[in-house]
């Protein structure tokens, strides 16, 4: 039951992956890819990490999502739906990602360190409950930390994207 | 019950893809678009592996990576739509200088 739900999200999820990568309009680009979060979120849920795929949907699919398709929205696309695909000279770059890809598939396969079948038994008691004690009292600077970055990259865009008035 | 190399498997294909993404393509929006694609599949495997080692520090590094991508494409859409105002380009070809 469950292997079938995973080999059914995780194929959806590859080829909307590539749709990302192989469309040639942005905005199927990013349609492909809000459909690819959405398998990944459900893979979520089958490992069991419901907050972090209500996360995954409320972040990716609500706001980055959003946001790639405003700025699409505002600036010109025609140019690039027109630009040639694949233009020639990337051969170094596709053979080192088969390299790439070869290596990572040979190592996992090899290794019996991810042979893990069963995952190991859940203590007792409310998950969420105690996965938000360790966020906010083991992990409260990194926390805390995070807060400030997002305040930073909110300026920093504000100030980036504003109409320079001089 | 899914074995936990299964998800190892998708996090390694759609690390693949994405890296594909950003090696192969010269519009900036998709190599951003193939950055997010990068760091979900990190966070399959913090998850994975939090989930089978029965810790929580994976879902936690997973939450943390989720904020730092939204911060990152905050920015980076940020700086796009300024490169676009001043020089009328999508191309990463194009963009070789830092100076204005």
């Amino acid at each position: 039951m469950d292997q079938g739900f995973f080999l059914l999200f995780a194929t959806v999820a590859v080829i909307t992956a590539l749709t990302v990568v192989l469309a040639r309009n942005p905005v199927h680009s990013a349609l492909a890819l809000m459909a690819c979060f959405l398998q990944i979120s459900a893979v979520f849920v089958l490992l069991e990490a419901p907050l972090l795929a209500v996360v995954q949907i409320f972040v990716y699919v609500g706001a980055i999502m959003v946001l790639f398709l405003f700025v699409i929205m505002m600036i010109d696309v025609r140019e690039a739906v027109l630009q040639r695909f694949l233009p020639g000279g990337n051969l170094p770059a596709l053979v080192l990602l088969v390299l790439l890809g070869v290596e990572m598939l040979v190592l996992v396969l090899w290794s019996d360190r991810f042979a893990v079948t069963e995952p190991a038994a859940i203590r007792g008691g409310d998950q969420i409950r105690s996965l938000s004690t360790t966020l906010f009292a083991d992990y409260l600077l990194p926390f805390e930390v995070v807060s400030v970055i997002l305040l930073a990259a909110l300026v920093g865009a504000i100030v980036l994207a504003r109409k320079e008035s001089g | 019950m899914v074995p936990l190399w299964w998800f190892v498997l998708l996090g390694v294909v759609l690390f693949v893809i994405g890296a594909a993404g950003v090696l192969v393509r010269r519009n900036i929006l998709i190599v951003l678009m193939s950055l997010e694609l990068l760091l979900n599949s990190v966070n399959i495997n913090f998850i994975a592996f939090g989930r089978y080692y029965a810790d929580f520090r994976g879902q936690i590094f997973a939450i943390f990576v989720i904020a730092i991508t939204a911060a990152e494409v905050a920015v980076a859409l940020g700086i796009l739509v300024a490169l676009v105002r001043n020089k009328s380009t999508l191309k990463v070809d194009d963009v070789t200088v830092m100076k204005g």
